[in-house]
């Protein structure tokens, strides 16, 4: 039944770590995983002593060249111990790695205006979207948002691949100081949005999602859900989303999402 | 003591346990379902939209979990689930759960008559029975009269699994009661009931109940000889699996391992047949 857009499971081989602010970035061998690769998949990787759920990453770049084939990028935040576990894993260290996973950002057949928001380590999936729609011709403005310098991605490779870039942090440090539901109206006027792509905590993506309802732009947001397997298998991820006939019902985060439309996002029961 | 199973074929010996194999779509990318037996979440008559988040919270060497029975109900599995695990070529078994005997006796006679259906497995053992408004089957009579139910209105030559729960103090009078009751062969055990950090009622699966499961299948054994049992609880790997299977399972089901692994069944299946073939 296997077909090539199923994911894999795989034995990978840590390439390179490097901090980045407040997160570890690592490159990683997973072979296969790259090839099949669409923005706003995510891989799961196994946590080992003893720890039995997943830990979920979005997928932040493929870099096509290299010794070892395709390579992948992933973003860790050090929060817990799982993180802090992968975060220190040395160049050379076997990780267990599934993927990719997920349903991706869904691409516009016409070039339209494209608002990307990206909060934390969510901004990571928008550079690779980024780049796929600018192929498409779209005008891309990239808004990367933080509660402090440590924590915004890759301000600097933003210029590289958007027309525009915002940046947002909560305390001021580096661009507006404010938050994503501050300024979000303001940026979607300027650039007159026509498709809205965000990922991030739940209160940002609702209110980029409302911004967008607004405006009648389409959104789609990448919910940052913990995935116990991040495979479909556990029916731990429920999330509520009101369908056509306007009946609320739970899907699955990390099999139905982790990118949904956020206008089906029934927010209030999500909290 | 009946002990048929269909077309004369056992168990196993690795079997999907209920619960971890979502709907069977998720699981294909990772195991060939053809010829697997495949043990669905449990299934009631009416859908069920399950516990609040979170689910699922991870202790050393386990997971807790409060999913709460979500499940499409028995219509839609049937027209929307069941036909890809038949398709696929699984085994499927048919996890049944149910708030009356009647329920139990409801979804066993709408299930007989499904295209496809290997056979039921009966969940005695929910961790929040009385929280989830199932049938309450801690004495084990009970879980016998929800087997002998369930029996009645199945084919004689399709196999029925009893679940129990791996409580030491009940398993034994537990097995008894089901084996007399009908069932075709035990499963030792499902999870331990345990609780969520915030206390909402959980069952722990993982590692860290094997142990547990592996006393209540030697418990069994020891009191009532050799019966048909399957082990299930915290298997990992072939040297797990071998543990329950020299302790006279006859089979293992696999669940919380697929969390971390979703080759688990496939990995433990292929080290199983080396085994056998040297």
């Amino acid at each position: 039944m296997a077909d090539e857009r199923d994911p894999l499971h795989v034995a990978g081989e840590v390439l390179a770590t490097r901090k980045a602010g407040a997160y570890r970035l690592l490159t990683i061998a997973a072979p296969g995983i790259p090839q099949r690769f669409r923005a706003g998949n995510f891989v799961a990787v196994s946590v080992q002593g003893g720890r039995l759920a997943r830990r979920s990453l979005w997928i932040h770049r493929v870099k096509e060249a290299g010794a070892f084939g395709p390579t992948l990028d992933v973003v860790v935040h050090p929060t817990g111990p799982g993180t802090t576990w992968l975060a220190g894993l040395p160049v050379g260290a076997a990780i267990e790695v599934t993927g990719p996973l997920g349903r991706p950002f869904a691409l516009p057949r016409e070039p339209v205006a494209c608002v990307l928001v990206g909060e934390g380590h969510g901004a990571a999936p928008m550079f690779p979207l980024a780049e796929r729609l600018r192929e498409r011709g779209c005008a891309v403005s990239l808004v990367v948002s933080a509660p402090d310098e440590s924590r915004l991605l890759s301000a600097l490779e933003a210029r590289r691949s958007a027309r525009s870039v915002t940046v947002i942090t909560g305390d001021g440090s580096v661009g507006v100081r404010g938050d994503v539901a501050g300024e979000i109206h303001g940026v979607l006027e300027r650039t007159d949005a026509d498709v809205v792509y965000a990922a991030g905590s739940h209160a940002t993506l609702r209110a980029v999602a409302a911004a967008a309802e607004q405006r009648g732009a389409w959104s789609q947001v990448g919910l940052e859900t913990p995935l116990p397997c991040g495979t479909g298998l556990c029916h731990g991820c429920p999330v509520p989303v009101i369908s056509e006939d306007g009946v609320s019902r739970l899907v699955r985060a990390c099999v139905d999402g982790p990118v949904v439309r956020g206008d089906r996002v029934d927010w209030e029961a999500l909290a | 003591m009946s002990a048929s199973t269909d077309a004369g074929r056992g168990f196993g010996p690795v079997m999907v346990a209920s619960g971890c194999g979502g709907t069977g779509r998720e699981l294909a990318a990772f195991a060939d379902l053809a010829g697997l037996d495949f043990v669905t979440r449990s299934i009631t008559l009416d859908p069920r939209r399950g516990g609040p988040s979170p689910r699922i919270a991870e202790t050393p060497s386990g997971l807790v979990n409060a999913v709460g029975l979500d499940n499409p109900g028995l219509e839609h599995f049937l027209a929307t689930e069941l036909p890809l695990l038949v398709r696929a070529g699984a085994r499927v078994f048919v996890s049944v759960a149910g708030a009356t005997l009647g329920e139990y006796a409801d979804l066993a006679r709408r299930l007989s008559r499904a295209p496809g259906v290997g056979g039921l497995e009966v969940n005695l053992g929910a961790p929040d029975q009385v929280g989830q408004g199932l049938f309450e089957v801690r004495e084990p009579f009970h879980a016998a009269s929800v087997v002998a139910a369930v029996r009645r209105e199945f084919p004689a030559d399709l196999p029925v699994l009893a679940k129990l729960r791996p409580d030491l103090t009940r398993v034994v009078e537990g097995a008894r009661g089901v084996l007399d009751a009908g069932a075709t062969a035990v499963v030792i055990g499902n999870a331990v009931p345990a609780s969520m950090p915030d206390g909402r009622p959980a069952g722990l699966t993982g590692p860290a109940i094997m142990p547990v499961a592996l006393r209540c299948l030697a418990e069994v054994t020891a009191e009532l000889g050799p019966v048909p049992l399957i082990g299930a609880g915290g298997i990992t790997d072939a040297a797990d699996a071998r543990r329950f299977l020299d302790l006279g399972a006859m089979a293992v089901q696999i669940g919380t391992a697929l969390l971390h692994d979703p080759t688990t069944v496939t990995r433990v299946r292929a080290a199983l047949t080396r085994e056998e073939t040297r």
